[in-house]
């Protein structure tokens, strides 16, 4: 870990530890945005709990001028707001650290450190004092904090007030309050503490074309654009904003401003597998339709993603990955769905996935998802780690190419019906292993029968053997012909040669290129691809093949992504080393070093860098 | 049998309809059901009321799960496109794709053992969300594709083929239904086509969840002395409390009626459905009464049919969702997509 004296300005990281259902978050989310608006590179991570109020739930914010913005585990300073929380929240402060926190009861000894610098301040008594009722003191207290942070860290107090402003102009008591809870523990801190604190800030300009967004937001806004009408969904942690956002924009951009009336139709439906079904229908009708969910949801959906792959309907999943098995830990994040979703449901079946590493990639891959979907005529996943759904990042500006026209596949139009003889719906005309498809209501021609059961190049039933065999070649061989239209992996050579290589993907990103640069920083060059869809490309192929050894990062147990690197590319899987972290947390550099280490042979690289 | 073409004669003197086919254009391909199965005669019931109500092919979609009933959508309209889903969640592609397309005519067939175990939770939210659909439940107590085991419809004490005796109690679709709030509500039997087109057509009609619980009987597994879904027990023990008559649009009346003792609803295409009680005191709009009529009449093991429960102007799916009257799959993209602009202007609260 790197010592606090070593760090300094825009270079640091903090945690507030505080209790959920207190409005802390609304505490938190203006510290962030104040330091965006600082034009400071930042980022935020919210660790909170399956609950709604009384539970320990904290927020990190990383400030890094270099622009990292992975996780760091190294707090430099620690705000104590929740005694329950103390001990775990002091414990993690880096030697030569401080901790803030409320001393209006006493800090029991147990919680001293020597190696630490505690700063004590009253915010419970002063707000006892300042405000009436207990809710407002309640909230208050959270605001008082972030005027101590100002004083401490020396924030932008104008850019702060600016903010409040924004926020509750309308409504003048509200701003006054704020304003004096910053005051007051801006004012605290200037008079009884040195401030600023060696970790401070100064104003950057590394945000001018940044937005703060989330990934959830950002894919819902992507379903917008891509022109989804029909969303189908059982609320579920942690995907459950998605939808929500998705309602928003919809409110705003697809109501007809005459009749009141809306161009969109969300269900919200009995569970996922209800939802799954009502994505399919509605694609079957030719609405580009799509449902949000996380792994529980999936392995509810899978009978039915079974039959859009078989039946070849176009359907959009977006699994907002949590921590698994089972209900796992609903709030924590992971990458355990990828072999889940890459052969959801019994029988052979393959999916096409698509995997974002922030949420601007997630608006992207949003609307490219449908693109492909019907494009290819069967289920195509989102696979999206919580951390990038659910917490706000500072990502570049989301662009939007007004000349974009959907791809929506073969489809055939009443006019090119007419001209048929006969239709047949699942036969290879074109030789790309894609059926033209007919959208019912069209024309009285187009008309076939959508199946589960075993059916014939003509969409007939049949157990014939051959007949059955026909349509499942064709199938794999259309899944796999996708692997070239999907989007290609993210590919970051080293400066100097290597055999060295690492694969990653989703959130993961992050971590791994701010340990390549510490790699490289002690000489050690590791080339790098981001998978970003699967099927797996040929790139992905030659990359696997063009290096001697390829560390395989990600965020589950069983190393999925490794393995089915193994299933479906040739390289050898000995060449593959895994390297995995899956607590629950956002993946820190940390956890690269720790794993590629004893591979490099470079025992001194962790103690170096810790 | 699917590989047996089907005959295609016509008699000369066959009548056309306002569209210009004739009933044998609502035939679908043969049925692969035993002979006999009283599916094959709700599939012909459901092809006369396609063809009396003048049904454009194309623009009916024909939806069913998994089990012996589901097969039947394969045996009428080929025309029409058809999807047989998986056992027992047909009603959530059906609100999926009512959703999408609001237009269509749309016909759900399902059974017992599809709507009633594992299709239970998709079948009450179906009639919960009032999905504007036909709903046709087949119900002949018994499990047929898997070879005669009890479903959740079959009565206490009825027997299976070998002579197990069924102990758990029944659900009773059509009260189920009726409890969850279902606008239209009927009972009806496969051996008894004058009963049951002018249901199915009133049904097709009506807009919101049209449900109608058809005994049906299983000849191979279910129709022995024994059983209470067999066709002696039914024709036995049912009782038509209301005789229903659908009058199509811009048709002139004729038939004659006592004075109070009919009905009408006008449907929202302007038809008509003339309710004419057979019990004195029954009431098709009293949904507490009707539930109380049909669970008496079920304690004296008898078998209400008709259209049992009508109300015409509920609100469906599309109400409940406030969508443009336009089917979603046919605005234009650019009416979707709000644009660079748009989004640069959104863009700015993000900072």
């Amino acid at each position: 870990m790197v010592h606090p004296s070593a760090c300094g300005v825009n270079d640091f990281a903090l945690k507030i530890g505080t209790v959920n259902g207190t409005g802390s978050a609304s505490a938190n989310g203006l510290l962030l945005q104040a330091l965006y608006r600082m034009g400071v590179p930042v980022s935020g991570k919210n660790v909170f709990p399956s609950n709604i109020q009384g539970l320990p739930t904290w927020y990190e914010i990383r400030i890094s001028k270099d622009g990292y913005t992975a996780r760091s585990p190294d707090f430099h300073l620690t705000v104590a707001m929740n005694p329950q929380s103390y001990a775990r929240d002091i414990e993690e402060v880096v030697s030569g650290g401080w901790v803030l926190y409320d001393s209006s009861k006493e800090l029991d000894d147990e919680f001293r450190r020597d190696d630490v610098t505690f700063i004590g301040v009253p915010f419970a008594e002063m707000c006892v004092r300042e405000f009436e009722g207990a809710r407002t003191r309640i909230l208050m207290k959270n605001i008082t904090y972030v005027g101590a942070l100002v004083a401490l860290l020396d924030f932008d107090m104008n850019i702060v007030k600016g903010m409040i402003e924004e926020k509750f102009g309308a409504k003048k008591h509200l701003m006054d309050a704020n304003f004096k809870a910053i005051e007051m523990g801006h004012d605290y801190l200037e008079k009884h503490y040195e401030c600023p604190l060696p970790i401070r800030l100064e104003a950057m300009k590394e945000n001018t074309d940044k937005v703060i967004i989330t990934g959830n937001a950002a894919a819902a806004l992507g379903c917008v654009y891509a022109g989804a009408t029909v969303g189908a969904w059982y609320p579920i942690t942690p995907s459950t904003s998605l939808m929500d956002a998705f309602n928003e924009y919809c409110q705003r951009f697809r109501v007809d401003p005459e009749t009141g009336k809306n161009k969109y139709c969300i269900l919200q439906a009995e569970d996922e597998l209800a939802a799954a079904g009502m994505v399919i229908g509605a694609g079957w009708m030719g609405a580009r339709a799509f449902s949000p969910t996380s792994g529980p949801g999936i392995s509810l959906m899978s009978e039915f993603i079974g039959l859009a792959y078989y039946a070849e309907i176009p359907a959009v999943f977006i699994d907002v990955q949590r921590a698994g098995p089972s209900t796992g830990m609903p709030t924590r994040t992971q990458q355990g769905d990828l072999m889940l979703a890459a052969y959801a449901s019994h029988g052979d079946t393959k999916h096409i996935l698509l995997i974002p590493s922030d949420p601007r990639e997630s608006f992207e891959l949003a609307v490219k998802a449908f693109d492909i979907a019907e494009r290819f005529q069967t289920p195509t996943f989102i696979l999206q780690d919580l951390d990038i759904g659910m917490n706000d990042w500072v990502v570049p500006k989301l662009e939007w190419d007004d000349s974009y026209a959907p791809d929506r596949g073969k489809v055939l139009s009443a006019e090119e019906l007419e001209k048929l003889d006969k239709f047949y719906r699942y036969v290879d005309t074109d030789g790309d292993h894609i059926g033209y498809r007919s959208l019912p209501g069209v024309h009285p021609r187009g008309a076939y029968f959508a199946r589960g059961s075993g059916h014939d190049r003509y969409g007939r039933y049949t157990e014939d053997s051959d007949a059955y065999v026909d349509v499942m070649d064709r199938l794999r061989a259309k899944v796999d012909s996708a692997a070239d239209h999907l989007p290609q992996p993210d590919i970051r050579k080293a400066a100097g040669p290597t055999t060295l290589g690492i694969v990653s993907l989703g959130g993961c990103h992050w971590a791994v290129l701010e340990a390549i640069d510490d790699l490289a920083a002690r000489g050690i060059h590791v080339d790098y691809l981001r998978v970003r869809a699967f099927p797996f490309s040929r790139s992905v192929e030659d990359f696997l093949a063009s290096h001697d050894t390829i560390f395989v990062v990600e965020q589950n147990r069983d190393g999925q992504l490794r393995n089915l690197l193994a299933l479906e590319t040739d390289c050898v899987k000995d060449k593959m080393i895994s390297v995995t972290y899956y607590g629950g947390q956002p993946l820190s550099k940390g956890h690269v070093l720790e794993g590629l280490a004893p591979h490099l042979e470079i025992k001194a690289l962790m103690e170096v860098s810790s | 049998m699917t590989y047996i073409a089907k005959p295609v004669a016509r008699h000369p003197k066959i009548r056309a309809n306002a569209v210009g086919l004739t009933p044998r254009d609502y035939e679908g391909s043969m049925t692969t059901l035993c002979a006999g199965c009283g599916h094959d005669s709700v599939t012909a019931a459901l092809i006369q009321a396609f063809w009396e109500i003048d049904l454009e092919p194309h623009r009916l979609a024909k939806l069913s799960g998994i089990g012996c009933s589901s097969k039947t959508p394969t045996y009428f309209v080929k025309d029409a496109h058809g999807f047989n889903a998986v056992h027992g969640r047909m009603p959530s592609i059906a609100a999926g794709a009512n959703a999408a397309n609001r237009d269509l005519l749309y016909v759900g067939i399902s059974g017992d053992g599809d709507s009633l175990s594992i299709g239970l939770g998709q079948f009450c939210h179906a009639i919960r969300r009032n999905v504007n659909m036909l709903y046709v439940l087949e119900n002949n107590g018994v499990y047929g594709l898997t070879k005669g085991q009890f479903s959740a419809s079959a009565d206490i004490g009825s027997t299976a083929k070998g002579g197990e005796v069924n102990v758990q109690g029944p659900i009773d679709a059509a009260a189920l239904a009726l409890t969850l709030g279902a606008t239209f509500v009927a009972r009806s039997f496969s051996g008894d086509k004058a009963q049951l087109v002018p249901i199915l057509k009133a049904g097709m009609k009506h807009e919101g969840f049209a449900f109608v619980d058809v005994i049906s009987p299983c000849v191979t597994f279910n129709d022995h002395k024994g059983s209470t879904k067999s066709y002696a027990h039914t024709r036995e023990h049912m009782h038509e409390v209301v005789h229903t008559d659908f009058v199509p649009l811009r048709s002139e009346i004729t038939a004659d009626y006592a004075e109070g003792a009919v009905k009408t609803v006008t449907m929202h295409d302007g038809s008509m459905v003339k309710l004419r009680k057979v019990d004195e005191d029954y009431d098709t709009s009293d949904r507490r009464a009707v539930i109380d009529f049909l669970s008496e009449a079920g304690a004296r093991g008898e078998i209400a049919t008709g259209l049992l429960y009508l109300h015409e102007a509920g609100k469906d799916l599309h109400d409940f969702e406030n969508t443009v009257d336009e089917p979603l799959v046919e605005i234009p993209y650019a009416d979707l997509c709000p644009g660079s602009a748009a989004l640069d202007e959104l863009q700015k609260e993000w900072r």
